[in-house]
């Protein structure tokens, strides 16, 4: 099993989470994906991969480092977003019953093993 | 943004302001504009539809030689711009999309919302028959009022 498909797995096991993906941020493409059904993923790639690359750009321009978690919230879920390694971006999309918590913790310690 | 066509005003403008794209170009199969964004001479956006269209022939024909469908889009990555050209149906026929866009977005976000511009121009588009085949002799007649709805001059 590749890295890929692991942090996929790790991150899809958490309670309450609809889909992951692994995206180039770049580009906004998708590298790879596990999503239930209704969950569009080329849209999800897409947008956070603009919205992470954004976020870090805000945050150098600020004289910050760039962000290692993202979290985006609304009214039905979450979207999810830990930076990795090689411009990669691990993504997850998130019911409101999701234990954010854990999904969290599984996302950083996968998007470190992405490359 | 200058249109030939009214109803493709809209679904243009909506993706030009999601995408961020610096150069728009829609066009015929047979390479005829229909719709400008970004272009400020004529020769450009002249030359640039029959670039667009004759890369969208070749590439027909090299998905025929290799046994497979038609290319969706073609996507040439450079360092300071990108460009997409994608090909689609539309009640008026199939049509080619050329875009130009830059660091500032991405190719998955011109690729997202190019999808829903499709959608939205194949809800738009009027259900009347297309206008006939364009004759030799009026053709340059044609062309000029083409141009002057698409530069406004």
């Amino acid at each position: 099993m590749t890295a890929t498909q692991t942090a996929l797995d790790r991150v899809t096991r958490v309670p309450g989470v609809r889909g992951a993906l692994v995206v180039a941020a770049a580009d906004g493409l998708v590298v790879a994906e596990q999503l239930m059904d209704g969950v569009d993923g080329q849209a999800a790639a897409a947008l956070t991969g603009s919205l992470v690359g954004r976020l870090a750009r805000t945050a150098e321009s600020a004289g910050l480092r760039p962000p290692a978690f993202v979290h985006l919230r609304g009214d039905s879920g979450s979207v999810l977003a830990a930076p990795g390694p090689d411009d990669l971006v691990l993504v997850a999309v998130v019911g409101p019953d999701a234990n954010l918590g854990l999904a969290r913790l599984e996302m950083i310690e996968a998007a470190g093993r992405l490359a | 943004m200058r249109a030939l066509e009214p109803w493709v005003v809209q679904p243009l403008e909506t993706f030009l302001a999601e995408s961020a794209a610096r150069l728009t170009l829609l066009m015929t199969s047979s390479g005829q504009v229909v719709a400008q964004h970004g272009f400020s001479r004529s020769l450009d956006v002249m030359t640039a539809a029959a670039l667009g269209a004759g890369i969208v022939a070749s590439t027909d024909e090299l998905a025929r030689l290799m046994g497979g469908a038609r290319f969706e889009a073609l996507v040439h990555h450079g360092q300071r711009q990108s460009c997409m050209l994608a090909v689609f149906g539309t009640p008026r026929g199939r049509w080619i999309g050329l875009v130009v866009f830059g660091p500032e977005t991405s190719v998955g976000i011109v690729r997202l919302f190019f999808d829903q511009m499709v959608q939205q121009l194949a809800a738009a588009a009027p259900r009347e028959q297309p206008a006939a085949p364009m004759l030799a002799e009026n053709f340059e007649t044609e062309l000029d009022a083409s141009l002057k709805a698409l530069f406004g001059r």
